[in-house]
């Protein structure tokens, strides 16, 4: 009865964002003519191949890097008491909530040649003789989107982890476990679900960025969605960035269908 | 190898890894703030001084004052239509019994979940069709999709926490539909429908990507005028700008907890159901 409330946003969702995507997805098959032409043209040229194959990489290395730093501090969050709980929520969401355009300028300036980072390694702490190139290669997107995307993966895993029984451990720990030993066999195959969901969000997202490696990265570095940009402002070529847009959005789609099924299935 | 049992040995290492992340999360932010205040006539950390010469300049400056002006004019009215649309489908989802529910939920979601350059690429082509393209009005429309499903997501969960049989009892004691729905249940959703208004006008204001797509020369938000910049001839006044659009993130982020002292946080709980927004993202 109160059903035709879903009127106005389902109007402005289907004319003003499904339309538009939808025909830009259409182009692939039908610009300039209709073929598989811009599909073939993906898999033949070496620059696609590669640019998809650097999207895969990057976003996979830096799951891996939020996880590593993101398992820590989702713990500590799930252990500690209520006011120093949400101080770290107030620290994972701030960021969160922040311009990425700022971030990444801000990782502009403390990367560079002669900036923060540089300067304590070298002057600092003498760690290195010379600057490292941290900026506009491979290490500036990696640090760049680990930093973006970290809460995506903290606070999936936190409101796993906060759910765990903390008595599992004490129980494996009474019986004789060692920290590591409890640690592996008990808390993290149940931390399992939140990592997934984390790792999940983070990797997809990686696959689509387009601001951060495009102020941080190198020529190397592009990722899918540079390319379709390039396809547009640089050659008008519709069809081909239609095409790329396609293999995005199923990138995309698969890994969040896979890993639901394999969680609605395996998981607890 | 005794250390390896030791507790307080991994106390102590995540002590440490925690201290080192939370300094990697939040300093980029503070170096803004700081270099923004800086006296030197170029980008240096730390600052050899401290001065508002780079606030000045923002506040003399016609490009970025156009800029701000452009960016509010554009928020404002699509966080409005966000909210009023989005919350009148939350509850239509929540209360109404629709055929193909979850396909039309799924639906005014999509634009959170499908990635932003796609959507930016899109609309541009078809927009452009229309004459929206580098007008206010097509960035208000193009802003006012990306915030919906965020209005949605905060007032749905909302909903499912209002007991449907209050407004049940109101009916039975004589109130028309209308009057229970306003003096029951929208007092109720009404801090949830604030807190996706927040949301919208921080998703407007901080969008870049599509906005790149949409804007011109003449219409052109402070975002996609700090990205042009900082591209080119870097120089603290962006500092200044960047620690503006901090402030303004910082505010709805204050503001948005005291709404919801009570409440679980939405972003807290659409992460549980591993449905986190990635609007705000790339």
């Amino acid at each position: 009865m109160r059903g035709w409330l879903v009127v106005p946003a389902v109007l402005i969702v289907v004319v003003l964002f499904a339309y538009p995507v939808s025909w830009l997805l259409v182009l692939s098959v039908t610009d300039p003519e209709p073929t598989l032409r811009n599909f073939k043209m993906l898999i033949e040229a070496p620059v696609y191949l590669r640019a998809l194959w650097n999207t895969i990489l990057i976003s996979g290395s830096v799951t891996l890097l939020c996880m590593l730093l993101g398992y820590p501090i989702a713990y500590t969050m799930a252990h500690v008491g209520d006011r120093l709980r949400r101080l770290l929520v107030f620290i994972v969401l701030f960021p969160f909530w922040s311009s990425i355009l700022v971030r990444t300028f801000a990782w502009m300036v403390l990367l560079q040649q002669k900036g923060l980072i540089n300067k304590m390694l070298v002057d600092y702490l003498g760690l290195v003789e010379t600057p490292l190139t941290l900026i506009y290669n491979r290490t500036g997107v990696l640090i760049g989107m680990s930093h973006i995307l970290l809460p995506f993966m903290i606070l999936p895993l936190y409101s796993v982890l906060s759910r765990i029984e903390p008595s599992l451990s004490q129980a494996a720990a009474s019986l004789g476990a060692p920290p590591v030993r409890s640690f592996v066999r008990v808390y993290l195959p149940l931390s399992l679900p939140g990592l997934v969901a984390g790792s999940v969000l983070v990797f997809v997202i990686g696959l689509g960025y387009y601001i951060t490696p495009a102020l941080l990265g190198g020529p190397g570095d592009a990722m899918i969605a540079q390319l379709i940009e390039m396809q547009i402002a640089d050659f008008g070529n519709w069809g081909l960035a239609g095409a790329l847009a396609v293999i995005l959005l199923l990138g995309t789609t698969m890994t969040f269908l896979l890993v639901s099924r394999s969680l609605i299935e395996g998981g607890p | 190898m005794t250390w390896v049992y030791s507790e307080r040995f991994w106390l102590s290492l995540r002590a440490a890894i925690c201290l080192g992340v939370i300094l990697f999360l939040i300093s980029p932010m503070v170096i803004v703030v700081i270099i923004s205040f800086s006296s030197a006539p170029f980008l240096t950390f730390p600052p050899p001084g401290l001065s508002l010469q780079w606030y000045r300049k923002l506040s003399s400056s016609s490009v970025w004052l156009d800029a701000i002006a452009t960016s509010a004019t554009i928020m404002l009215p699509s966080a409005l239509i966000a909210t009023a649309a989005g919350t009148a489908a939350a509850v239509g989802l929540a209360r109404g019994r629709i055929p193909g529910a979850a396909l039309i939920a799924s639906l005014i979601m999509a634009p959170m979940i499908v990635p932003v350059i796609i959507t930016a690429a899109g609309m541009l082509g078809v927009f452009r069709s229309w004459g929206l393209q580098g007008t206010r009005l097509g960035l208000i429309f193009a802003h006012t999709t990306l915030a919906i499903p965020y209005v949605v997501f905060t007032v749905l969960a909302a909903m499912r926490l209002v007991d449907d049989q209050l407004e049940s009892a109101a009916l039975t004691l004589g109130a028309t539909r209308w009057r229970a729905f306003w003096r029951v249940t929208f007092p109720l959703i009404l801090p949830a429908m604030l807190s996706g208004m927040l949301f919208a006008m921080v998703i407007s204001f901080d969008e870049l990507v599509v906005s790149i797509f949409l804007s011109s020369p003449t219409v052109r938000p402070v975002t996609v005028q700090m990205w042009s910049d900082v591209r080119g001839d870097v120089d603290p006044t962006i500092a200044a700008i960047g620690a503006l659009l901090l402030a303004f993130s910082v505010g709805a982020l204050g503001l948005e907890t005291v709404l919801n002292r009570q409440r679980a946080r939405p972003v807290v709980a659409a992460a549980a159901e591993g449905t986190l927004p990635q609007g705000v993202a790339p």
